[in-house]
């Protein structure tokens, strides 16, 4: 009984697992299903298999300019905040200041208001200032938005050094400058570059925040949103899953670079 | 910076030395900072001041009249939508980590060299559009979708029970969307539990169980606590999952507060139940922080 019993928690969980996993990917499957969906009009009743969707992800109007506004956001929001919260996560890390406490308030309360709030004040402002909402304000919202998850995220990396390491620099007679660039860098590069993904998955799929500060601009999400009334197209769904499968591929091939430098080191 | 960009020896002149180690910090502050500052708190004190005004005479004209009042009007009128929202949060962050918990102790302890791909599957569903993945719910539970068709053939539904537009699938939603915000944090704090305590407790003649519940749970706090934040925040000010997932009786504050921003075009109404929303959230996450007894969250 007792074997018995051992088994099956033993397994239990794994029995679990493989439902949560069904139940993440039940939209994914549906999603990439229905991207070879040969629809007419709107994208909800199977209709038959095509490759058609695929083959010309931009055969509807504005969905890749939408597809690529996305894209550029992403890139110039992910670079200004990695850049922005690198700063503030080594201020946090390596030094002792007065006004600490401000900072991590400072940090601490984006990511507790919500985005809707964080979004809808954002435009009380630049309405009251007279600034038209576009490409830039959206760039400029998603910066602030990403900049404490980068902090969280270096932050989390620098704590994490063994600070033994950086000592032993400073004892082979490498000044702090040589230090920094040859040993404190490169340890804490993984975590940038972490910082850098999660900042550019929360931009590009950001939809609340963008949808108050965007104006006439239309990025994927807010393509995917106006239209999901009117009837959205497969190619939709084949931006969605080749999202997915990206991610997926950069993902693997970071970790397979990671373990090979490892195993080497 | 002198420290950081010089190359040969520590600077040659002691006082200049002196300030880069006192002014440095600030130096890296200031730019993030400034943003912040200028992107954050001033349109939330632009909120603050929006919030007291009263419609003028012509159409989208608001005159500054420094009436709080206001607030007490929005929260007589819309505290349905407040309590729905809080306790729809609440019920969908409980379902998310009773999904999580599991899948992260079962990635931590249970999948020998597959935990990083384990690990990268559980976030790859999310780099398809947040708005897709709700859509894609909305389809698989109509009443022509597969998954109604399958709880059909056990009989577990029939053709007059409705899965969509529903307060169940509002909550489902919810729970689904902001997953990965719980199964890290809660995959971080239990990849870091020291295997060597599970099996103390183990030869301390503790089954699996009370292992689980006195050595297990208590060292994951961390993990939920954040887990369940990050869930919750994002859930409570949401409004697309009630938009596309529910009914006219399962609107969340989030709805309401879009709708009066960018559909009645209410300015201090909105900012007002705007500034109540996080000052409500904060308030919730003050009191849970100070009870689950973890100060360092950042």
């Amino acid at each position: 009984m007792n074997k018995f019993s051992r088994w099956f928690s033993k397994n239990l969980i794994r029995i679990y697992a493989v439902v949560g996993f069904t139940y993440l990917f039940i939209p994914i499957v549906y999603t990439f299903v229905f991207s070879f969906n040969n629809y007419v009009k709107s994208n909800l009743v199977w209709r038959g298999f095509t490759f058609n969707n695929w083959k010309n992800p931009c055969g509807v109007l504005d969905i890749c300019p939408a597809l690529g506004n996305s894209i550029k956001i992403g890139l110039i929001a992910t670079t200004g905040a990695t850049i922005l919260g690198t700063l503030i996560a080594f201020a946090l890390g390596r030094y002792a200041f007065k006004g600490r406490g401000i900072v991590n308030t400072l940090i601490f309360l984006p990511m507790a208001t919500p985005e809707l709030v964080l979004g809808a004040s954002l435009l009380t402002m630049f309405l009251n200032f007279g600034f038209n909402p576009g490409f830039w304000t959206i760039v400029i919202a998603h910066i602030m938005f990403c900049i404490s998850f980068v902090v969280v995220t270096v932050k989390a990396r620098i704590a994490s050094l063994d600070p033994r390491l950086e000592q032993a620099a400073m004892d082979l007679y490498a000044n702090e400058g040589e230090t920094f660039r040859r040993i404190t860098l490169p340890l804490v590069a993984p975590g940038i570059a972490g910082a850098a993904l999660l900042a550019f998955s929360l931009s590009f799929d950001d939809f609340i925040i963008t949808n108050f500060n965007s104006g006439t601009t239309i990025t994927f999400p807010l393509y995917v949103y106006t239209h999901a009334e009117r009837g959205l197209p497969a190619q939709a769904n084949v931006i969605g899953v080749s999202m997915f499968m990206l991610a997926l591929i950069i993902v693997l091939a970071g970790q397979f670079v990671g373990r090979k430098r490892k195993t080497t080191a | 910076m002198a420290a950081i960009t010089s190359k040969r020896g520590p600077s040659l002149n002691p006082l200049d030395s002196l300030k880069n180690k006192v002014g440095l910090p600030y130096l890296l502050l200031l730019p993030g900072m400034f943003w912040l500052l200028l992107f954050f708190l001033a349109p939330i004190l632009t909120l603050v001041s929006t919030s007291t005004k009263v419609p003028g005479a012509g159409i989208g004209e608001f005159i500054q009249v420094h009436r709080w009042a206001n607030y007490w009007d929005a929260l007589s009128a819309m505290h349905t939508q407040f309590i729905r929202s809080f306790i729809y949060a609440t019920l969908a962050t409980l379902l998310a980590l009773a999904i999580a918990y599991p899948l992260a102790y079962a990635i931590a302890f249970k999948s020998g060299k597959w935990k990083n791909v384990l690990l990268v599957l559980v976030v790859a569903p999310f780099f398809c559009s947040f708005i897709l993945r709700t859509l894609a719910w909305r389809q698989i539970l109509a009443q022509d979708g597969f998954l109604f068709k399958i709880l059909q053939f056990f009989h577990l539904v029939n053709s007059s029970t409705q899965l969509t537009a529903s307060t169940l699938a509002v909550i489902t939603g919810l729970s689904y969307n902001f997953l990965p915000f719980m199964t890290l944090p809660l995959y971080a704090s239990l990849e870091r539990i020291d295997p060597r305590t599970m099996e103390a407790a183990g030869d301390l003649y503790a089954n699996g169980f009370t292992t689980f519940r006195k050595v297990t749970v208590p060292l994951s706090m961390p993990g939920v606590v954040a887990g369940t934040l990050l869930t919750w925040i994002p859930a409570a000010g949401d409004f697309v999952n009630a938009q596309i997932l529910g009914n006219p009786n399962t609107t969340m504050i989030g709805n309401v507060i879009n709708a009066q921003y960018l559909q009645t075009t209410n300015y201090p109404l909105a900012a007002t139940l705007s500034f109540i929303l996080m000052l409500a959230i904060l308030a919730i996450v003050l009191v849970y922080i100070r009870r689950a007894g973890t100060e360092e969250l950042v």
